[in-house]
């Protein structure tokens, strides 16, 4: 298949910055130098690539609409969205090792944290010489975080962690884990907080979850506490309730909203190729209807993600975004992202199923991004709930 | 050390160049830009000294605004100031250099360096042409490069694949070629930084030339394939109008 060419039928390059095209043309350089040659084989044997990490550090894609000041490079929102869809054109798991370093990791530092623990650990992840993770999800408790039964209570100056999370993306590679726990009832989702728990500390103990069909080339981890002492100084002092884990999923829902257009687009360009080259019954197979009918459905929901995404960005940037809208443009890219995946999974045929041609990879990887941050369902219940007023789920 | 990187704002190596309704210059439609691909060599070797000996990276161009786009891709990888002779037209080699000269007459350059051919004129001039005209000695097609006592000691390609070891004396003039170093890629940390250093645009002087384009014609269609045969017997064959005919193998 020929090189990557973006779909851009509406012009929205036009609405980019210089700067924003430069980030995401750098980004899309090193997605193709870096992470295509080595993809298909750490999908197959379910590994993580973990060649690249230094190489997203250097890059400066972590936490990069973080302040200089802490080794970020300061960048606006839609830049950000833009190398969150490069990333995904590669591989979700890389983006999702890229969205959970940098909206659920360096964000809440960044956020709730105090200088001392932005100084110790922003500028390390910037430069990916330190890896963390985001410990929300339970084993009992997914889209319903506020019944998490993990629990913190403050002994002398420490205080004593004890529960388990589950699905936890990065969990065995990384060096800090944030994690979210009660410290009054199991019924007061108010007396949430959020804890830097270090890698080595005792009763801290983490495992790998294996034999997964979707995001194979990324770590997804069960996270265990066993009266883990967690010092005081680890706790973050802005955060309270669960205000604290949802603003992070905010950021990450947005940088996904746009590398599920990565994936789409990915996806498109792919089937495109496919067709134009494919003959069948003595034509181009992008010569026939149905398949026209098909690439023109998927085109014209790509151009409208990328047009919701870019807006989003934009009101991002001038503070003015809300996390209803959010939710509006998560649910739609990842669902549109799906379809594109799975029809261009039929349009190759056979040939579709291999992962040769990456778009069985992409179709299976967006089955988790549809679950994750916020299922599907969920957010139409957060939609809905913006159009009535009326809360759906409590 | 100083040093004084020419860059040149052409078509992507991947773009489909074809003739323009004028005829004599080639369709800018969906055409992408980027560094002239042997000029990232340059910057990449002047970055490698500026790391050895210190000193300052500067890039100059000649080319429409756009320009500035390239010029903060070079800032962004490493380079630290950033000059533009702002010029629209399709100027030869020759009154490119001029412009080039003149401008680099009022800079500090112990080294000016270039790409040894643009991807798109493909004159391979416009280093030499600068050299003669600042009166510098000059080495072409450099795939090694290194500097020393006031000298640059330059290994370039020479005929039959040999290789020839040159001494310069500083300042001087180097073409750069592929596989005298691996060019990085700008960060986005340096992206970032690149947007506070300001290019300095000026308009160029470009003297009259004596070359006109008179046409571009696309190439010649590519002749049909040959169908040597079916089965076991067509592998002998093509074997035969491999190694006699296309004499590949
Ligand atoms: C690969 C992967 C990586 C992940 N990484 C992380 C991570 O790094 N950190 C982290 O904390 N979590 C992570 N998760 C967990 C993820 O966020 C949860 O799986 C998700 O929130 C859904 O929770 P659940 O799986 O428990 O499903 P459930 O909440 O049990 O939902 C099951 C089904 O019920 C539906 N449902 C739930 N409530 C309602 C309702 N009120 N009305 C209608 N339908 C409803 C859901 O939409 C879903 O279809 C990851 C998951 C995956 C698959």
């Amino acid at each position: 298949m020929g090189k990557f060419e973006s779909p851009d039928f509406y012009a929205i390059d036009a609405l980019l910055s210089e700067d924003d095209r430069n980030v995401r043309d750098t980004v899309r350089g090193f997605v193709d130098d870096n992470v295509m040659p080595v993809i298909e084989k750490h999908y197959e044997a379910g590994t993580f690539p973990t060649e690249i990490i230094p190489k997203l550090g250097e890059l400066g894609v972590l936490g990069a609409t973080l302040p200089e000041e802490y080794g970020c490079a300061g960048m606006n929102n839609v830049a950000y969205g833009l190398i969150n869809q490069e990333l995904e054109r590669g591989d979700s798991g890389v983006r999702s090792f890229s969205s959970v370093q940098s909206a659920l990791v360096m964000y809440p530092i960044y956020a709730y944290g105090s200088e001392e623990q932005k100084k110790k650990w922003l500028p390390k992840l910037a430069s990916a010489r330190a890896i963390g993770c985001f410990g929300l999800t339970e084993p009992d408790y997914g889209s319903n975080p506020a019944g998490m039964i993990t629990r913190a209570v403050k002994d002398g100056k420490d205080w004593v962690l004890n529960g388990a999370k589950m699905w936890i993306t990065n969990g065995n590679m990384s060096d800090v884990a944030v994690v979210w726990a009660k410290t009054g009832n199991s019924d007061d989702p108010k007396s949430i907080r959020g804890f830097l728990v270090e890698k080595g500390m005792p009763g801290y103990d983490v495992r790998e979850q294996k034999h997964k069909a979707s995001l194979r080339a990324s770590v997804t981890s069960e996270l265990f506490f066993a009266d883990v002492r967690v010092p005081e100084e680890n706790m973050f002092p802005k955060a309270e309730g669960l205000k604290g884990p949802l603003g992070c999923l905010t950021q990450a829902r947005y940088g996904i909203s746009w590398g599920a257009i990565g994936a789409g687009m990915a996806c498109y360009d792919l089937a495109r190729q496919y067709a134009a080259e494919r003959i069948v019954f003595g034509k181009p197979l992008a010569g026939h209807q149905t398949t026209q009918h098909k690439l023109a459905h998927m085109l014209t929901e790509l151009t409208k993600a990328q047009l919701l995404s870019w807006r989003l960005g934009k009101l991002k940037d001038e503070g003015k975004m809300t996390h209803f809208q959010v939710s509006m443009a998560k649910m739609n890219n990842v669902a549109i992202a799906l379809d594109i995946a799975r029809v261009a999974r039929e349009i190759l045929g056979a040939n579709g199923i291999s992962l040769e041609y990456h778009v069985i990879r992409h179709m299976c990887n967006l089955e988790s991004v549809k679950t994750y941050e916020g299922t599907n369902d969920i957010h139409s219940l957060a939609l809905g709930q913006a159009i009535t007023g009326i809360p759906a789920y409590s | 050390m100083e040093i004084i990187v020419c860059i040149r704002r052409a078509p992507t190596t991947d773009a489909r160049i074809k003739p323009g309704a004028d005829g004599k210059s080639y369709d800018p439609a969906g055409v992408n830009y980027d560094i002239s691909e042997y000029d990232k060599f340059a910057i990449e070797a002047a970055i490698q000294l500026k790391e050895k000996h210190g000193g300052k990276v500067t890039v100059l161009s000649l080319g429409p605004t756009d320009t500035t786009k390239e010029l903060r891709t070079a800032i962004a990888t490493g380079c630290d100031a950033a000059a533009l002779l702002v010029s629209t037209g399709n100027h030869d080699s020759w009154t490119t250099a001029q412009a080039l000269a003149a401008k680099i007459k009022s800079l500090p350059h112990d080294m000016v360096l270039f790409g040894w051919n643009s991807v798109d004129a493909q004159s391979s001039a416009t280093g030499q042409m600068v050299a003669e005209l600042l009166g510098l000695p000059c080495a072409t097609v450099a795939v090694g490069l290194e500097v020393a006592g006031g000298a640059a000691a330059v290994e370039r390609l020479a005929a039959g694949g040999n290789r020839e070891k040159l001494s310069l004396k500083l300042p001087c003039v180097v073409t750069c070629q592929k596989g005298l170093n691996k060019p990085r890629q700008p960060n986005l940390t340096g992206i970032m930084a690149a947007k506070k250093t300001p290019v300095e645009e000026t308009p160029a002087q470009v003297p009259a030339g004596g070359v006109a384009t008179l046409r571009l014609d696309p190439p010649p269609p590519r002749p049909a394939g040959k169908i040597v045969g079916k089965g076991p017997e067509a592998a002998k064959a093509l074997v035969g109008l491999l190694r006699n005919e296309a004499k590949v193998i």
